[in-house]
């Protein structure tokens, strides 16, 4: 045991300022959150008048009372300016458990807009589909879609869409179950949900699967058509054998769903992953006010660590060489991970050290968490005659090419190739979610503002044009608003730059529940197709 | 008449008690088991156990040449037949003497004396013992026992002359009814005693019934051990039974003390047997028939004695002297018993099947349970409903009392239905508080069973969805109860008989609120004991099948259904026309014909299950069309007649 020993004082007036800036953040990002909720339930009535339950009271009922939920995606979509965006998308994805199974749930949050498909939403639900295949994770649908916003169609969201169907069938081909609950509607290339699912459990009198509706259809064709005739579950159970189950509703519909789940046998004979565990030494509750939420102010990212690994019982790699890069073997929940965390830049050492921590946690086959507070590779002359390019370049290589897992939460700064190097998400994180207090971008806004002052300074002295100080100015002020419009963590979160925002004190619950997850997928025995279930 | 082995010709609760004390005296217990009772206690009880054949009594217990061959084959000395069974049997007896075995209880002379109840209270007469009024000469025909009838007026009891427990009696209250009451008793008096010669007496009304216990030996010492009163009853079956009498004192218990050894030394009655006594309200009283055997309640009269009963049987079937004049015998404190039967008071005490899925019973001072069942046992149809005795012993009665409620609240028994909660009401109320309750209480003062409020239904959900946390966090250490999104919610829907409540647990770290319905509770989650809006709310459960529920509260058993985990329809109420057994039994009379026209209150089938009738009668008005064979042997939940019901006139 090396109990990592803290210098922080959780009564100092910098502790409580950080927690109480960080807490505004969270406050906001719940405040996010709770947008689509609004949005969704203020359809209750309606709802429930048609004997149907909510999308959230669905989830509700389909999850295990009490077992863990990781949401994905919270604030994707925002839109600061607003322009009639709600957080989420118009889509509820997390990873859930369904009858003791891990599971990837995809719900359409068809209290807003009778669940229409959005251009956030469908990459949401694409990305969540790439998780459920990489981490083996049995996929559910609760299908309930007007299909395409006709009224704000744009050609590169429906060409871009088809992607969802697609990885339908990766999964299935895979050997990941892919299972649709119709819960509503599924029009056009919303039929495609349940037709390319291995099972489908539809809701009688409620749930509907047609290429074209009956609007369409008259539109196009100029048949007359019942809806329920035309692509009502009853008769896709009984005639065209779209359906599996037909359940009486949406509470029947979930409790077969429950059942189709169960008899998955997912994780049958699998051993529990995971050792015995101690609670970390540190409160992780503390995680608020570690951290200053300003990101130019320096803090000791091993407090951080501390506050998530078990027992605070972490054992430092190299920790007097390159010692602004922090290497750090530990557990979470009982599972073993390898740590790579920031006290400063990426410098030569750093960069050599990280990479030879990689390496040896690729060796073990333990997983790798980074914790991103990245300024970028060290600059200058001696950075750069000793070579940082090529090690940085070794430390990106060994990001990009491990087979261990990787996890990655930005918990400050996460600028240049700093973002690259501590697996982006352009590295294949598993998972890679955001502390709103984080900043991104290619660089800081006050750097690419300088920097670009300068070179049109520069400029103007070799066309021998007079220097306007003002005018420099403003195009300083300009590009640093611009770039500061991007660098908050809700701004990229809403760009789906990650897979959504996390409140500090649960870094440790979303850690352990994701090393959980990736070690289970290692055990989890699929059994692969050429094809996918092809439905018959 | 010395034995070192002694077999139990019995099950349940009584050979479980017996197989105690004979152990205690160095004696081997042997017991006999149908194939129905392998892994019952009363097996793991004995040191031997033989299997005596099928599930049915009758082919099984009641036979007597069987457990006769049981006992030879085991080297059994004796044999002790417990209650009922072969107990008031006297040829049994007989053939027990004939083998050479010792029978643990009278002769065969005095158990056939005291078994005929007819001829039994003419000898009672003759011998002094005050008898109630009534008819009980052999000639059986209705109109003669219609002219009795009149002469001994009504209300008047209809009773098998062989029987007793309450099968093949009727009251009735007048001349037209009395025809039906006639066939019904002589139907079940044969089929429980093997006759259905029946007497007629008249009903005292709101009597107390109070019993004395005798003890006497082969050398013609007789005494008596007090009284028990056993007024609660329901359908002519003792409840709960307690001594001293509240209604009897000294002067009173010397005077029915008597009349009891005068009952018993008229037949040279050896060993442990029962006066049963009409108390009126004046002091009068009645003697209504002896039990030659061991009672069931015989624990009230142990706890208050300090004798053991079953010892003193066993001594005195060696040969003993009791060494105990009746000036010795002293009775301290208050005992009262309470009978845990596996029936459906809701449902007119239909008898329950099942295997119990929980069964704790305290222990403590002052407090015994004579159980017949372990956690695990399967309750059958063949036998009876008895499972478990609950006796509790103060310094007095209102110590007693307290202590039997607390013992019986404290209780868990879950599986099929029980009497538990009702025993716990009864106990409760007033009436019984005070030792005002006769042979009517049940009828007069029905106790209030309390309903599940909000708070409860809150406790059951909240027991619920910690039994869920604790899975989860077996799938997901350290994570139950956690969701990124900073709150879990659940929803359920629990029906509580008619009853849907919807529920939602709703999660923040450190804290659930549960809502049921619009109302919030405000959970602390600790296993079964949640805390509700501030008040500790302990419960006992069981999760059966999915979706199946049973809950015990202090005072109130619930079964509950988990609606979303059951498929649709599971929920629909037998009714609209299809009528289905209520329990395992034989359909011993159909009244009506493929085809006929039925109308709503009409009997249509009488099934016999436990040794008592049912009747199934048509649900509304119709034609039928499916009905069961007579004689048919149909399982519980078996549909008996589909009737299709006339369409109600709008």
């Amino acid at each position: 045991m090396t109990v990592f020993r803290s210098r922080i004082d959780p009564a100092s007036d910098g502790f409580r300022r950080n927690r109480a800036d960080m807490l505004e953040l969270v406050g906001r990002m719940r405040e996010l959150e709770a947008q689509a909720c609004t949005r969704s339930d203020a359809a209750a009535a309606r709802f429930h008048r048609r004997g149907q339950l909510l999308p959230r009271e669905r989830l509700a009922l389909l999850l295990d009372p009490g077992a863990p939920v990781l949401e994905l995606g919270n604030v994707a979509g925002y839109d600061p300016e607003g322009n009639g965006t709600v957080p989420g998308g118009g889509m509820i994805t997390l990873i859930g458990f369904i009858a003791g199974t891990r599971c990837l749930v995809i719900a359409n949050d068809s209290g807003i807009d009778a669940g229409s498909l959005t251009t956030p939403g469908s990459e949401k639900l694409i990305r969540a589909c790439e998780i459920g295949l990489e981490n083996r994770l049995p996929v559910v649908f609760l299908v309930e879609s007007a299909g395409g916003n006709l009224l704000t169609y744009r050609v590169e969201f429906w060409h871009r869409a088809g992607r969802m169907f697609a990885m339908q069938a990766k999964l299935s081909a895979a050997g990941i179950p892919v299972i649709t609950v119709q819960h509503g509607s599924g029009t056009a290339g919303g039929a495609y949900f349940p037709g390319m699912s291995d099972i489908v459990i539809g809701v009688k009198g409620r749930g509907f699967a047609f290429l074209a509706g009956p609007p369409l259809l008259k539109a196009a064709t100029g048949e007359i058509a019942d809806a329920e005739e035309l692509g009502g579950m009853s008769m896709h159970a009984r005639v065209s054998g779209l359906v599996e189950h037909l359940a009486e509703d949406d509470e029947d519909a979930l409790r077969i769903c429950r059942d189709v789940v169960a008899r998955l046998r997912w994780n049958a004979g699998q051993p529990s992953t995971g050792g015995a565990f101690e609670d970390p030494a540190y409160d992780p509750d503390e995680l608020a006010g570690v951290v200053p939420v300003d990101v130019k102010k320096p803090y000791d990212c091993r407090e951080v660590i501390a506050r998530i690994a078990d027992g605070s019982d972490l054992l430092e790699f190299k920790p007097d060489f390159g010692a602004m890069t922090v290497c750090v073997e530990g557990t979470v929940l009982g599972h073993p991970a390898g740590f790579i965390a920031n006290n400063g830049a990426i410098d030569v050492e750093g960069a050599a050290k990280a990479t030879h921590f990689m390496q040896r946690c690729t060796q073990l086959g333990v997983p790798l968490v980074f914790l991103q507070n990245i300024t970028g590779y060290m600059v200058g002359v001696a950075s750069e005659r000793s070579g940082m390019i090529k090690n940085g370049a070794k430390m990106i290589q060994a990001v990009a090419t491990t087979s261990v897992p990787k996890f990655t939460l930005i918990i400050g700064a996460s600028f240049g190739a700093g973002n690259y190097g501590m697996c982006g998400a352009g590295y294949w994180p598993r998972l890679i979610m955001c502390w709103p207090n984080a900043r991104l971008g290619v660089l800081g806004a006050e750097q690419a503002a300088q920097t670009m002052r300068m070179v049109a300074a520069e400029k103007a002295v070799r066309d021998g044009e007079p220097l306007d100080d003002a005018a420099l100015d403003k195009y300083a002020a300009d590009i640093a608003a611009y770039y500061d419009a991007q660098e908050s963590a809700f701004v990229s979160s809403g760009r789906m730059c990650d897979d959504g925002l996390l409140d500090p004190r649960h870094s440790r619950h979303m850690l352990g529940f994701s090393l959980a997850m990736a070690a289970e997928s290692q055990l989890t025995e699929t059994h692969p197709l050429s094809f996918s279930v092809a439905r018959m | 008449m010395s034995f070192d082995t002694l077999l139990i010709a019995n099950r349940g609760e009584i050979a479980v008690r017996i197989a105690r004390s004979a152990r205690r005296m160095g004696l081997r217990a042997v017991a006999v088991h149908s194939t129905a009772d392998a892994g019952a206690p009363h097996v793991a009880a004995c040191d031997l156990a033989v299997e005596i054949g099928p599930p049915e009594a009758a082919r099984s217990y009641l036979d007597g040449p069987r457990i006769i061959r049981a006992a030879r084959a085991t080297g059994a000395g004796a044999i002790h037949p417990g209650y009922g069974f072969l107990a008031e049997n006297a040829g049994f007896a007989q053939a027990c003497a004939d083998a050479g075995i010792v029978f643990v209880g009278p002769s065969p002379y005095a158990i056939g004396a005291m078994g005929d109840k007819a001829a039994a209270k003419r000898l009672m007469r003759a011998a002094g013992v005050p008898v109630v009024p009534g008819y009980d000469g052999e000639e059986q025909g209705d109109e003669r026992l219609l002219a009795e009838a009149q002469g001994i007026g009504f209300p008047l009891m209809v009773k098998a002359a062989a029987g007793g427990g309450g099968k093949g009696m009727r009251l009735v209250h007048d001349a037209a009814t009395l025809p039906d009451a006639l066939a019904g008793a002589r139907r079940e008096s044969r089929s429980a005693f093997g006759s259905d010669e029946l007497l007629l007496e008249r009903a005292v009304v709101r009597p107390r019934h109070v019993e004395i216990q005798v003890l006497a030996d082969t050398h013609a010492h007789c005494l008596h051990l007090g009284e028990r009163d056993c007024s609660v009853q329901r359908r002519h079956q003792k409840v709960i039974e307690e001594s001293p009498s509240p209604a009897v004192d000294a002067a009173l218990r010397a005077r029915m003390g008597a009349a009891g050894v005068a009952a018993a030394q008229a037949v040279d009655y050896v060993g442990a047997g029962t006066i049963e006594f009409l108390l009126d309200s004046d002091g009068e009283f009645y003697f209504l028939e002896m039990n030659t055997r061991l009672q069931v309640e015989h624990p009230v009269t142990e706890l208050v004695t300090g004798l053991d009963l079953v010892e003193w049987q066993l001594r005195i079937a060696r040969g003993e002297h009791l060494e105990l004049t009746q000036d010795q015998v002293t009775m301290t404190g208050h005992a009262i018993e309470a009978r845990l039967y596996a029936e459906d008071p809701d449902n007119d005490y239909l008898p329950a099947t099942g295997t119990v899925a929980r069964w704790e019973a305290p222990a403590g001072e002052g407090i015994r349970v004579d159980a017949g069942i372990v956690a695990g046992s399967t309750i059958t149809p063949y036998y009876d409903p008895m499972i478990a005795k609950v006796i509790a012993h103060g310094d007095d009665r209102e110590q007693a009392r307290t202590r039997l409620v607390r013992t019986l609240e404290e209780t868990t028994v879950l599986g099929p239905v029980t009497n538990r909660t009702l025993l716990v009401a009864m106990l409760r109320t007033p009436e019984f508080a005070a030792g005002a309750a006769t042979t009517a209480f049940l009828e007069e003062h029905p106790p209030r069973m309390p309903a599940p409020t909000s708070g409860d239904v809150a406790a059951i959900a909240a027991w619920l969805y910690d039994a869920r946390r604790r899975e989860a966090d077996r799938a997901a250490p350290g994570l139950a109860g956690w969701s990124s999104t900073g709150a879990l919610d659940s929803r359920r829907r629990y029906a509580i008989g008619e009853t849907i409540h919807a529920v939602s647990v709703h999660e923040t770290p450190g804290a659930v609120e549960i809502l049921v319905g619009d109302e919030g509770h405000a959970v602390t989650l600790d296993g079964e004991t949640p805390i509700i809006d501030g008040d500790a709310r302990p419960l006992r459960g069981v999760e059966l099948a999915a979706g199946q529920i049973l809950v015990s509260f202090d005072r109130l058993d619930l079964e509950i259904r988990d609606v979303g985990a059951l498929p649709p329809g599971a929920l629909d109420a037998i009714g609209g026309g299809v009528l289905v057994a209520p329990m395992h039994g034989k359909v011993i009379a159909v009244d009506a014909e493929l085809g006929a026209a039925v109308v709503d209150g009409q009997r249509l089938v009488v099934m016999e299950a436990m040794k008592m009738e049912h009747e199934i009668v048509a649900d509304g008005d119709g034609v039928l069309e499916e009905i069961v064979g007579d004689g048919a042997q149909v399982a519980a939940g078996q549909v008996l007649a589909r009737i299709a019901l006339e369409e109600t006139a709008a």
